[in-house]
């Protein structure tokens, strides 16, 4: 199971400056396993931002929302809501947040910060796309990870090392920040690229004791 | 002066020859040293020696393109030593943010005064690609930490006991070859602005025409901050070609290739080439940084083409 921890309130309100249609998603996989997501988490976020004066448009649930087909899917019946909102609030990993992105044309803003990985990857099978930082900025980049898709984990813009569109480590691998560029210049938020974003809080990464032991239950207790 | 007083003599004016010649619209030249790989000291002072009094300020390269060699602090400090004026290059790929810092406290406390912000290649495409890269900060928020440093807080906001002051610079690609890269460098280059980035440096350079749409184009995003035009020394049309493939943002155009291959005299060549091209940019631009690359003791007789005093 992913493990999560919700950012503090203020951090979500402040990336949702200046938008007051919201839409909420929420990932019915691992964050209802890890308290961050479910029901209660999303009437909790709802009444915040009511009374910030925030409109909710809607809200839907989806079992793994790494899964790309399944979230298609089930996204078609909520296009409306989605089509008027200024942008979706995502309660998922980093992983769910990246599809989420892939799929909406609309800013995709991170509910939660992914701490580990903790054994399972919930329906995607793979961590090169998350890094579990703790501190999730998918919304400062159009849902594309700076820090898995940038091998120097640059965060203001990339490096002058690219060359048509690829980058120096690889000539097959695409440059993350090219795919970030077009990626915020089709929902048109390529003004998110001026603004500065301080050094990355390292300390983030650790996960709490309470998630040491959710994640190891596994492999350091006796089973018979 | 004595040792006090540089450490410390930080209400007075910043001591930099090449903050000097900027301001006084002189056309500045800066030249770029590679240290050796080597514990070898001689052949800095040589090339520092060749460089006295015909360069404003020599730029030191920090592990140039991943490569383990002699370091940036100590070169930079030699030259110093030397009376001349060096530009301390600082890349964001071996250091982490504790060092990055304490390298600055000690270029300052070395007496020197210029900065180069960089974020650095990566470290596969060096001589030793097993190393672990680090990238801890990029160049943006190299000199927001500078900027930090200057007002007497450390990253961390730790208070400082003694404030350093620099002439800081950075740089950028006046060639990016997609959409994406080009606006992407432009973007950057104001963010680099805001963050107190006082000069630029641009990538080697060879077409007229792109460095002088580049300039426009900045001048029409308000970008009014001296930039000095990156010149690298055409040793044979070979050069140009690898560079051409390799090196990201520069192109060498067709008919200068054509000329290095046909000419008897590849020096003469290329010195020519070079003379050329910053006489025609010197009206837009503040001034001339070098990459000898090897060739610095050329530097002399590219200077005397140049219609400079």
């Amino acid at each position: 199971m992913i493990l999560t921890e919700q950012k503090p309130i203020e951090e979500i309100l402040e990336r949702l400056n200046g938008e007051n249609k919201i839409f909420i998603l929420n990932c019915g996989g691992c964050p209802e396993g890890a308290d961050t997501g479910g029901i209660k988490v999303i009437n909790y976020l709802k009444e915040e931002l009511e009374k910030k004066g925030k409109k909710i448009t809607g809200s839907v649930s989806i079992d793994f929302l790494c899964q790309k087909a399944l979230l298609r899917s089930r996204l078609r019946t909520r296009k409306k809501e989605i089509e008027e909102s200024d942008s979706i609030l995502v309660l998922s990993c980093g992983l769910g947040v990246q599809t989420s992105a892939a799929v909406i044309s609309k800013i995709c803003h991170p509910a939660l910060n992914t701490i580990t990985f903790g054994g399972i990857t919930g329906m995607w099978q793979g961590t090169e796309r998350c890094a579990t930082c703790g501190d999730c900025v998918l919304d400062y980049t159009g849902g594309i990870c700076p820090y898995t898709a940038c091998p120097k984990e640059l965060l203001n813009l990339g490096c002058a090392g690219q060359s048509n569109g690829k980058c120096e480590t690889d000539p097959e691998r695409d440059c993350g920040w090219e795919l970030i560029y077009y990626r915020l210049k089709s929902i048109g938020q390529l003004d998110k690229l001026k603004e500065f974003i301080p050094p990355r809080d390292y300390s983030k990464m650790l996960p709490s004791a309470k998630l040491r032991k959710t994640n190891l239950w596994a492999l350091d207790e006796e089973v018979v | 002066m004595t040792a006090e007083t540089i450490n410390n003599d930080t209400s007075t004016k910043l001591q930099s020859n090449l903050k000097d010649a900027i301001e006084k619209k002189k056309f500045a030249i800066t030249c770029e040293i590679g240290p050796p790989k080597g514990a070898d000291d001689k052949e800095i002072r040589e090339t520092g020696e060749m460089l006295r009094g015909l360069a404003d300020a020599i730029n030191v390269t920090d592990l140039q393109s991943s490569v383990m060699r002699l370091g940036s602090l100590a070169t930079c400090h030699i030259l110093k030593e030397m009376g001349l004026d060096p530009i301390f290059q600082v890349t964001c790929r071996d250091r982490n943010r504790l060092a990055l810092q304490s390298d600055l406290l000690s270029a300052h406390v070395m007496g020197i005064r210029n900065v180069l912000a960089l974020t650095g290649d990566y470290t596969t495409t060096g001589d030793d690609p097993q190393a672990k890269p680090v990238f801890d900060l990029d160049s943006v928020q190299l000199l927001w930490a500078i900027k930090r440093l200057e007002e007497g807080y450390d990253i961390a906001g730790k208070e400082l006991t003694v404030k350093p002051s620099f002439f800081k610079g950075a740089v950028v690609n006046p060639g990016a070859d997609t959409e994406a890269s080009y606006e992407l460098q432009l973007i950057k280059m104001q963010k680099k602005i805001d963050q107190g980035a006082q000069f630029f440096q641009t990538q080697a350079v060879f077409d007229a025409d792109v460095f002088e749409r580049f300039m426009e184009r900045i001048s029409k995003m308000n970008m009014n901050v001296p930039v000095l035009i990156g010149i690298i020394l055409l040793k044979s049309h070979k050069m140009a070609n690898y560079m051409n493939k390799f090196v990201p943002g520069v192109f060498v155009p067709e008919p200068i290739i054509k000329k290095m291959e046909e000419t008897e005299d590849k020096v003469s060549m290329c010195l020519e080439i070079a003379a050329e091209l910053i006489n025609k940019v010197k009206p837009i631009c503040a001034g001339a940084h070098i990459q000898a690359l090897g060739w610095e003791s050329h530097v002399p007789s590219l200077l005397k083409k140049l219609d400079i005093d």
